[in-house]
């Protein structure tokens, strides 16, 4: 029989942090679809778990030329050095907690294995990774909002942002019963902070699928940076870039903005680098 | 056997070697961490794992603020999981703000009040329904029979819906005019259109089109208005090329989202915008019908005596040059739409800002056009049976409400040493916490008598009633649910309960008619209806076809046609710019932060989770204010925050984005009911300032307060 070649899908998403209000829609859609808990306080926000956080930049400059800009970050599903799958996460975790999907490019959490060592959490550039402290508690009758599709975690346990991977394995199930495996359809398969966000501002799909939007804005440089040969996946787009993406980890979370001050804030540079790297997006000799 | 040192030693050694080699410290650790840590010993987990079970949607309007968006809620069995937004739904089409999302929080709140309660002493004790409204009926009887019935008051949130107006026929028949609603958005755009264009009106902004708008410190992103409408207007508006100014004293979201921060001083805005009104007017830039206008000769008269450029830069901040250069751009934009109604809107108004940014509209002759402002009729689709009165509530009825507003109630009721009010009807708000000063809204709510409370939560009002009539979630209610509060077009939605009530409450409208009926007589002919739902389906009868199909009923959409009148007489007589009272050197001003909510309803859980520890940390609310105004506060230190109205401690943020000499505190904060998730941290900014009554309006216009901190 003819196996057909199983081409590998390439979740991310790319947020335009121009439209972002900063609202908190998307943490709290996050939190309810996840079952992810909360405490009396939350203020302590390294003990506060949000697979998707909100941070609030500014430009550093004095009234009234300051600039705010709200930046989300969920987990950024690393694709590691030459996006070959050795996610920071993935390469420390002892206990195979933590992989990376090659079929779909989801960096998993598997509860269950997780023992604690936090490993994954030292490992991690983009704090996106919390630590159960405590059991989850919630007031009386309130589990019963609880979801059936993603398990709640006890303490001793990380857990993170999973790209909502139960409605991907949803999305797919669907597809298998229709028929068509590898057809999984954008509007199919969304994050939840994707459809909760007001202003349109997240935009989720398959970035190997020429059709998705989130492909068609980023426009991923398939080739390696000539650069710095770690890095895959540049954004084509100059309005578009990633978080330390000099660090070869390859994020499928991307982010854009109008305002070089935004992006520029996307990286830690030395004097005058930025200069030199800014106008390069995306290798021009591959197009 | 002697233990002499070697051999202690030498066993001490063997003891190490054997504990090393041998595999029981891996054996513990490795069963501890088993035992500790996975699921099949939590014994939580074995008890509560979220179970499993058909999935189904169902479609409902959310009615937490005045949005009315569109929901649907995601279900297991009969349990609910999920809200989001409904696609398609013609307000928010699939958007959904956080406090939505979180809704199911508030059904399993922990302040939730789960059966009727009574007063007894300082505690509360738990009653019958039966017995709550015999009680309740028993109360009023007497009050009627004493031939004093207009002594019966009620505060609602809303004037619209049909709960509402239920409360409204049952005090009127009763026989009391004094149905008073709590300050929204929606009544001051009505206050707005009446000084303007008659009463009757309300006024709707068509920001989807506009493309040039004029914010007078509206947070339109920071759940003004129709939040998820706004939302999402505003994220269009750079495919539109639309810009957006924003004004106000402070880097709100919306500003730093805007094209261009204008920061203004603290309650100016009414003087910026005649300051451009009179630029307008003396560069020929108007609209040809603005001369038709009432008032309009008296206005440009006034205006170029009063307000210069150089005048108003000099009240309001702003430079000359760029008052005149924004005028300008503004009138010869194709679409362009001035908005008023600082932060949420749902705060202290003065009629006179309002007025004076409408005017702006009215004067480039955007009023009812595309991309401008719609004067739209007040939206009255219930269609109540003709009340049936008897002499004692003709009478009453008849006479004049004890007070304008709200404010004036509770100042009327301070102020007599006999009771001015015998009885109160609190519905949906929570006066004790939402208006300013809530130490004398309480005062005045120990002197009456006798006070009902129909909320669903043991809220800062309720624990200061008599009776608490507990009241269906959102999520458990059929309800009507007009929109308002400046969309630009007029939607009915309909609540439907997607799950069983979990409490010993009531539909607000079923505990109405249960009390109308223990009233006998006339009140009880009027309320012939077996059920709310019956009411409801009679009252809506025009519309109830497309509400109970499609759970919505879109009333009018697009452009409004018909001619307009515009009246300015009351901005061309140029009334008094409300001041901060007392006289200190610098101003607190209330901040509204879309994760928060400044209405009587707490935030739930999950939103105070994403609130940012420049706002609140620990138990302690954060201030703003500019490091040269913070002269000797370290950031992230604490201060004592004084104003004309009390001290606070507070914890100090200190922010490039606030103008300089100005102190922000957010708004939701401070609540002091039984949920430790939500109550008892920060402080209720309302504390801190007192109402400022507008001569003319009579509205609580205090944008703020004097302040020093140190």
């Amino acid at each position: 029989m003819k196996q057909e070649h199983n081409k590998a899908h390439k979740f991310g998403m790319v947020i335009d942090l121009d439209k972002c209000t900063g609202c908190g829609s998307c943490m709290v859609s996050c939190m309810s679809e996840n079952n992810v808990p909360f405490k009396d306080d939350e203020s302590d926000k390294k003990k506060s778990i949000t697979w998707m956080r909100v941070y609030k930049l500014t430009n550093g400059k004095s009234f009234p030329d300051t600039e705010i800009v709200y930046m989300p970050r969920p987990c950024q599903h690393c694709g590691g050095k030459g996006d070959h799958g050795h996610s920071p996460c993935v390469s420390v975790c002892p206990a195979t907690a933590t992989d990376y999907g090659y079929d779909t490019g989801i960096v998993s959490q598997i509860y269950t294995r997780c023992f604690g060592c936090r490993y994954c959490m030292g490992a991690c550039p983009y704090h996106a990774r919390y630590f159960n402290w405590w059991d989850p508690k919630w007031p009386e009758g309130m589990e019963k909002y609880l979801s059936p599709d993603v398990s709640p975690r006890m303490r001793g346990i990380v857990e993170k942002c999973s790209f909502c991977y139960h409605r991907y394995q949803a999305a797919r199930d669907q597809a298998y019963a229709e028929g068509d495996k590898d057809n999984i359809p954008e509007e199919n398969y969304q994050t939840a902070c994707t459809t909760a966000c007001p202003a349109g501002a997240i935009v989720f799909g398959d970035l190997n699928n020429p059709e998705h939007k989130v492909h068609q804005i980023v426009k991923p440089d398939p080739h390696p940076d000539p650069r710095n040969k770690h890095v895959v996946g540049k954004s084509r787009n100059p309005k578009v870039f990633r978080l330390l993406e000099r660090l070869g980890t390859n994020t499928k979370v991307y982010y854009l903005s109008d305002r070089e001050w935004v992006r520029k804030q996307g990286d830690n540079y030395l004097e005058g680098e930025w200069d030199k790297i800014k106008n390069h997006h995306g290798d021009t000799s591959h197009g | 056997m002697k233990v002499d040192r070697r051999s202690f030693l030498g066993l001490g050694l063997g003891a190490a070697a054997g504990i090393t080699v041998s595999p029981m410290m891996l054996k513990i650790m490795d069963d501890s961490s088993i035992l500790t840590q996975t699921t099949k010993t939590w014994p939580w987990a074995l008890d509560h794992p979220p179970f499993d079970g058909e999935v189904s949607y169902e479609s409902s309007v959310c009615s937490l603020c005045p949005g009315s968006c569109g929901i649907s809620v995601r279900k297991i069995d009969d349990r609910p999981v999920k809200i989001e937004g409904l696609a398609d739904y013609p307000i928010n089409d699939g958007g959904a703000c956080l406090h939505g999302i979180a809704g199911l929080q508030y059904l399993y709140d922990p302040a939730r009040v789960k059966t009727p309660l009574k007063k007894n002493g300082d505690k509360f004790e738990e009653i019958s329904w039966d017995d709550a409204i015999a009680l309740v009926a028993g109360k009023l009887s007497d009050i009627r029979k004493s031939g004093s019935p207009e002594k019966l008051a009620c505060i609602a949130d809303k004037g619209q819906g049909s709960v509402s107006g239920l409360f409204k026929r049952l005090l009127k028949t009763f026989g009391s005019p004094n149905f008073y609603t709590m300050p929204s958005l929606e009544s001051y755009l009505e206050v707005t259109a009446a000084a303007l264009h008659g009463e009757g009106k309300t006024i709707g902004f068509d920001l989807e089109n506009a493309n040039f708008v004029l914010s007078f410190g509206a947070g339109i992103i920071e759940g003004w208005g129709s939040p998820v409408n706004c939302f999402k207007a505003n994220a269009s508006r750079k495919d539109r090329h639309a810009k957006l100014y924003q004004i106000e004293p402070r880097l709100s979201n919306t500003a730093a989202n805007a094209d261009k921060w204008i920061p203004i001083k603290p309650g100016t805005q009414a003087d910026l915008a005649l300051g451009m009104c009179a630029v307008i007017l003396k560069n020929n830039l108007f609209n040809s019908m603005a001369t038709g206008f009432t008032g309009f000769s008296k206005l440009t008269a006034m205006l170029q005596k009063e307000y210069s450029p150089s005048k108003t830069s000099e009240i309001t901040g702003v430079k000359a040059a760029d008052i005149e250069k924004m005028a300008i751009s503004f009138a010869k934009a194709k679409m362009p739409l001035a908005v008023f109604g600082k932060g949420r809107g749902d705060g202290a108004q003065s009629l006179k800002e309002m007025a004076a940014v409408h005017t702006l509209n009215c004067l480039v002759g955007n009023i009812n056009k595309k991309g401008g402002a719609f004067i739209l009729p007040k939206n009255d689709y219930l269609e109540f049976p003709g009340e049936s009165m008897d002499n004692t509530a003709r009478k009453g009825f008849s006479k004049a409400k004890t007070g304008r507003y709200v404010n004036q109630l509770v100042e009327k009721v301070n102020a007599s040493s006999k009771p001015v009010v015998e009885a109160l009807f609190v519905y949906n708000s929570n006066p004790c916490y939402a208006l300013h000063n809530p130490k004398s809204v309480k005062e005045a709510i120990g002197k009456i008598p006798f006070v009902v409370s129909f909320s669903s939560y043991l809220d800062e009002t309720a624990m200061e009633a008599d009776i608490v009539l507990p009241s269906h979630t959102f999520v458990e209610r059929l309800e009507d649910v007009p929109s308002g509060a400046g969309l630009a077009k007029t939607v009915v939605g309909l609540t439907k309960p997607v799950i069983e009530p979990v409490f010993d409450t009531k539909n607000p409208g079923d505990a109405v008619i249960s009390i109308a009926k223990a009233l006998e007589g006339s009140i009880a002919e009027n309320f012939e209806w077996e059920s709310y739902e019956e009411c409801l389906e009679n009252v809506t009868s025009g519309i109830w076809d497309s509400l109970s199909e499609d759970g919505v009923a879109v009333i009018s959409e697009g452009v409004p046609s018909g001619f307009v009148n515009v009246n300015i007489s009351f901005i061309a007589n140029n009334p008094v710019t409300i001041q901060a009272q007392g006289d200190y050197d610098l101003t607190l001003i209330p901040i509204d932060n879309m994760r928060l909510i400044s209405a009587g309803t707490a935030a739930s859980p999950f939103a105070i989770k994403t609130v940012a520890d420049t706002v609140l940390k620990g138990t302690d609310i954060v201030v703003e204010i500019n490091p040269l105004t913070a002269k000797g506060l370290k950031d992230k230190g604490f201060a004592t925050l004084t104003t004309p109205m009390g001290t606070a401690r507070v914890k100090v943020n200190l922010n490039e984005g606030m103008m300089p000499g100005v102190i922000g505190m957010v708004e939701g904060l401070g609540h002091t009911f039984d949920n430790k998730f939500v109550s008892n941290k920060g402080v209720n900014v309302n504390d801190l300032i007192g109402p400022v009554i507008e001569s003319g309006s009579g509205l609580d216009a205090a944008f703020g307060i004097k302040a020093k901190i140190s």
